[in-house]
């Protein structure tokens, strides 16, 4: 995975709390094999009417949101689903972070497999930023990963937690699965020390 | 030694390394179960890194998610007609294949819901680490297993490595104390809880149920109460293993024998908490005020006595409280303050991982037999494997429901995701068994009230949502 550098981004704001997995990606896109072209998908039930039109009233179907690289939900978002597919959709629909009070703990760890950030930041700053972003929607946050901090419009600072070990991996394009797949001898020695119970291969 | 929990034994006794610092825990993955819809891109990524399946032995695939219920031919095949699906059944058989994976192809003999099978074979079993790309691994937990959903980065860590890198999560306790009465199930104390922690409340922890309530319940009613730990934000739920648990476990396919068991039921028995270990947090539940549950909004945390009235958005407890339940009762159709007794529906599923095993097929059975589903009514019935299929068929269950008037179907996960045709039409009301009443979930535009067997089957047979001891009570109950 490529690092990821400091950016900045408009945002757009879905002030709704408890956003789960099912209506950022529904079931029914699901039956793919790749993870490719989940983006126009993202919120379908949300964004489309019956017939496959775009709703005008959704915020990313407006004009002005278009471009938008940060999306802010209400608190919880991404409870529900562990799909994948979940943070594959936001990047292909563009957002390089959301923000939120807190997050679901499937989907945060997979958006942070993805290089999507999930910033958790005070219910204060949360409710700032819907409301500029819902007054202008050209309201633009940088998102600084190396020092943990969204600058907002009025240049105000706020830092955001993020472990340790996903900051370095997404600072340096860090590959996880090399980082385990070099800890073979542990566990080798693991395995050698745990014999295990059953083997699903004679399970017929 | 310090006292510990079981959480905290399971979690030590499968550490490649331990967490440092900035560096994750390196933990070790006993049993990895695999669906057709999350691992196809895990097997791609193996393939582009010329990566084999590690443990192939401690990995089982079957297909679920998007399989038809739907009859078998003349040819005893259930016949897949959407194209999509099967091809993501085709690439489900030749990852099986190409890396060496039993797979439980759609239609044979133990095929089923991957939360199903794992039990049913015996290959569930406590104090093991269990993952699978599926929220609602945390079924395992019921047998005092460590077991979680993980995403398909993850699955293609575990088919590679059989470790993932985690973080240490918290601890909460949650005591279900009392005896719970006729016509109220384990369904409803899961609901009650979700009800009351909200559906993030667990976000961050691991569940251990304990207590009276929950010692009393059988091992399907201990899964349906870890399968919807993920529903109030917990990645995983547990409970003590105890006689019961080893008595489930006992003679199944994949169960220890002879010598080999005597020595499992022993280290098992050192799992429970021990006495003065201590939980970051918990929370109390008395099973003795219970009554049935249903839902009445767009997450299981919106839930309530049946008995209840839908809340007030205007008495919420803050401005974002009040919009999500605006947004949700205007889904739903639902006025403030109403009763949801003796509302219509239109369909009533029987069926998932929550509630598709046996004892829930035999339950709804009780209240159906001799009785018709009521006029206009679609009832379906999924049993959750093609095991309990089997079984059910040989205690004359699928004739009770059939004569009522209602679908006997094959197994899979059916509308509980609504990926498989199997769905809601917009606006149409559901009594559903299942674990999500999400927006859509059950098909776009459709309406989910979440409950028992129970009261899904008496909603069934009167045509409206009905108190199941209403029922239950005309009969003898046990």
């Amino acid at each position: 995975m490529d690092p990821i550098k400091s950016f900045s981004g408009k945002v757009v704001a879905l002030p709704i709390n408890d956003i789960d997995t099912d209506q950022i990606i529904p079931a029914r896109y699901l039956k793919v094999t790749d993870k490719n072209g989940l983006g126009a998908a993202c919120f379908a039930d949300w964004r489309y009417d019956a017939d496959g039109s775009p709703k005008p009233d959704f915020p990313l179907n407006q004009p002005e949101h278009q471009g938008a690289a940060v999306l802010i939900g209400g608190h919880n978002f991404g409870c529900g689903s562990s799909r994948e597919h979940a943070p594959w959709a936001l990047v292909g629909a563009g957002f390089q972070a959301v923000i939120s009070t807190y997050f679901a703990d499937i989907f945060r760890n997979n958006a942070l497999k993805n290089g999507l950030l999930p910033v958790v930041v005070d219910e204060q700053t949360h409710q700032q930023l819907i409301s500029l972003a819902q007054e202008d929607p050209n309201t633009t946050v940088t998102v600084d990963l190396a020092t943990q901090t969204v600058t907002l419009p009025d240049e105000r600072k706020v830092t955001f937690p993020i472990d340790g070990f996903s900051k370095h991996c997404l600072l340096n394009g860090v590959d996880q699965l090399g980082y385990v797949l070099a800890l073979d001898k542990d566990i080798a020695s693991y395995e050698n020390s745990n014999p295990h119970r059953v083997n699903t291969l004679l399970a017929v | 030694m310090a006292a510990k929990t079981l959480f905290q034994k399971v979690w030590e006794n499968h550490l490649v390394r331990p967490q440092a610092d900035d560096l994750p825990a390196v933990l070790y993955i006993d049993l990895h179960l695999v669906h057709e819809v999350t691992s196809p891109q895990a097997f791609t990524q193996l393939r582009e890194r010329g990566l084999k399946v590690r443990r192939p032995d401690r990995t089982l695939a079957t297909m679920d998610h998007s399989t038809p219920t739907t009859t078998r031919g003349a040819d005893g095949i259930i016949p897949v007609t959407d194209v999509q699906a099967s091809a993501q059944l085709d690439v489900m058989r030749k990852n099986a294949a190409d890396f060496g994976i039993n797979l439980y192809d759609l239609g044979t003999r133990n095929q089923g819901i991957v939360h199903v099978i794992g039990p049913e074979q015996g290959l569930t079993q406590p104090g093991m680490t269990i993952v699978c790309g599926d929220s609602h691994t945390s079924t395992h937990g019921a047998f005092g297993a460590l077991a979680f959903g993980i995403g398909t980065s993850e699955v293609a860590m575990v088919l590679a490595t059989q470790c993932l890198l985690q973080n240490k999560p918290k601890t909460m306790a949650v005591r279900v104390n009392g005896r719970l009465d006729a016509g109220i199930t384990a369904k409803d104390i899961i609901l009650a809880i979700i009800a009351k922690i909200g559906i993030g409340g667990g976000t961050g922890y691991v569940f251990e149920y304990m207590g009276e309530a929950i010692r009393a319940l059988g091992m399907e009613g201990r899964m349906t109460i870890c399968n919807m730990s993920i529903e109030g934000g917990a990645r995983a739920g547990m409970i003590a293993p105890d006689d019961t648990t080893f008595e489930y476990i006992a003679g199944r396919p994949a169960a220890p024998k002879g010598a080999d068991w005597d020595a499992a039921v022993e280290a098992w028995r050192q799992l429970p908490t021990d006495d003065g270990a201590t939980f970051d947090d918990e929370i109390v539940l008395n099973a003795d005020d219970l009554v049935p549950m249903i839902t009445y909004g767009t997450n299981p945390g919106m839930g309530m006595p049946i008995t209840g009235y839908v809340p007030d958005p205007d008495k919420a407890g803050d401005v974002s409280q009040k919009i999500a339940l605006d947004k949700a009762l205007t889904y739903m159709g639902l006025q403030p303050n109403q009763s949801l007794l003796g509302k219509p529906v239109d369909v009533v599923f029987i069926g998932s991982c929550t509630n598709s095993r046996i004892g829930d097929l035999r339950e709804a059975a009780k209240i159906i037999r001799g009785r018709k589903v009521a006029d206009g009514v679609r009832m379906m019935v999924v049993p959750g494997s093609q095991q309990v299929k089997t079984q059910a068929e040989s205690e004359g269950l699928d004739r009770v429901f059939k004569e009522a008037g209602a679908e006997w179907r094959e197994a899979g996960c059916s509308m509980c995701i609504a990926m498989n045709g199997d769905q809601l039409q917009p606006g149409q009301y559901a009594v559903s068994t299942s674990n999500r009443n999400f927006e859509g979930r059950q098909g776009k535009g459709g309406r989910t009230f979440l409950a028992s067997p129970l009261t899904a089957a008496a909603t069934a047979v009167r045509g409206v949502i009905t108190d199941p001891r209403e029922l239950v009570s005309e009969r003898e109950y046990a």
